[in-house]
């Protein structure tokens, strides 16, 4: 799940469309979390340093999933003409989601344990 | 203001349509502990809130609850999309059906409409937050019940990332709570040295 970014550089290029919305709905899930957790720790630096990285990593893969497949934010991305930002389909159809990869021996789509 | 990122924070992947799941779960998009009122409960909130933690707290589950609500409706919306009228009627799922057809409306599972009344912001920041993590719980309790009627992996994943949130929430706002008591039992007066003609 997890992309190195070294000097600058980004990710092994030819990712797939599903495989890299899989990395930045990741990063984005840790972003979310982490920002919640400072909102009340605002002192931990450690959880700082670790949201300012994945913040570098998400946009890096943002702006490389734009590059292929579209555009992904209201306001911050850029458009080729003409403007993408109707294309679908939207995130709430089928087609717009990855497949969770089920583990072999994780059952743990399939159990109703919480 | 907001921008829209064209992702759900959790993928929703339904093949099979299920009307009957559906329309039990639409109560998470506009029931009494549902994702709308959640959202709107603590956005509406933190205008009175005090204390940066708790305000920014505020601001941010209350975002994050629209996300979960998109995730919620992108559930409902392919759990009907493809089912056919036999299957609607086999599952009950007919009068749901008469006043939305495939369409989403905020309602409870027994398809009373979205109610207000159930945002619960009284404008004192201790009542406010403890509202929340009763809140946090009864929606926790909620998709566990949906997670025990539901059947298929495809829909019992979702519902299990957006229990946990559940939980993440409620520790945050316990957080917030324990952080506005400390601040509320402060002392508020500005001590100043007395001048020395006065001494």
């Amino acid at each position: 799940m997890w992309v190195q970014v070294k000097g600058g550089s980004i990710m092994p290029k030819e990712l797939n469309k599903m495989e890299l919305l899989k990395q930045i709905t990741a990063l984005n899930f840790v972003i979310e979390d982490l920002s919640l957790y400072l909102n009340t720790h605002p002192m931990d630096g450690e959880a700082l340093t670790k949201y300012n990285c994945c913040v570098t990593q998400a946009e890096a893969l943002k702006k490389e999933y734009e590059k292929c497949y579209g555009m992904i934010s209201e306001h911050s991305s850029q458009s080729p003409y003409p403007w993408q930002w109707i294309c679908e389909p939207w995130p709430w159809e089928y087609e717009a989601n990855f497949n969770l990869c089920r583990e072999e021996g994780n059952t743990c789509g399939l159990t109703k344990k919480y | 203001m907001w921008t829209y990122e064209k992702i759900l924070e959790y993928p929703v992947k339904i093949k099979n349509p299920n009307p009957e799941m559906a329309k039990i779960i639409i109560t998470q998009y506009g029931g009494p502990d549902g994702e709308l009122g959640a959202s709107l409960r603590y956005l509406s909130q933190r205008f009175s809130m005090i204390t940066p933690q708790a305000i920014a707290t505020l601001n941010d589950i209350g975002t994050e609850e629209l996300a979960h609500l998109e995730m919620v409706g992108a559930m409902v919306h392919q759990l009907l999309k493809n089912a056919s009228i036999e299957e609607i009627e086999k599952a009950g799922a007919a009068p749901y059906y008469a006043d939305q057809g495939r369409g989403e409306s905020p309602a409870s599972a027994g398809g009373v409409p979205f109610d207000a009344f159930c945002l619960q912001s009284k404008g004192d920041p201790i009542v406010d937050l403890t509202e929340n993590l009763a809140a946090e719980q009864k929606a926790r309790a909620t998709y566990e019940y949906l997670i025990d009627l539901a059947d298929d992996p495809d829909v019992i994943e979702p519902l299990k990332f957006l229990r946990e949130r559940e939980v993440v929430h409620y520790q945050r706002f316990g957080e917030a709570l324990r952080i506005v008591q400390d601040y509320l039992q402060e002392p508020h007066l500005y001590v100043m040295p007395k001048p020395g003609f006065m001494k």
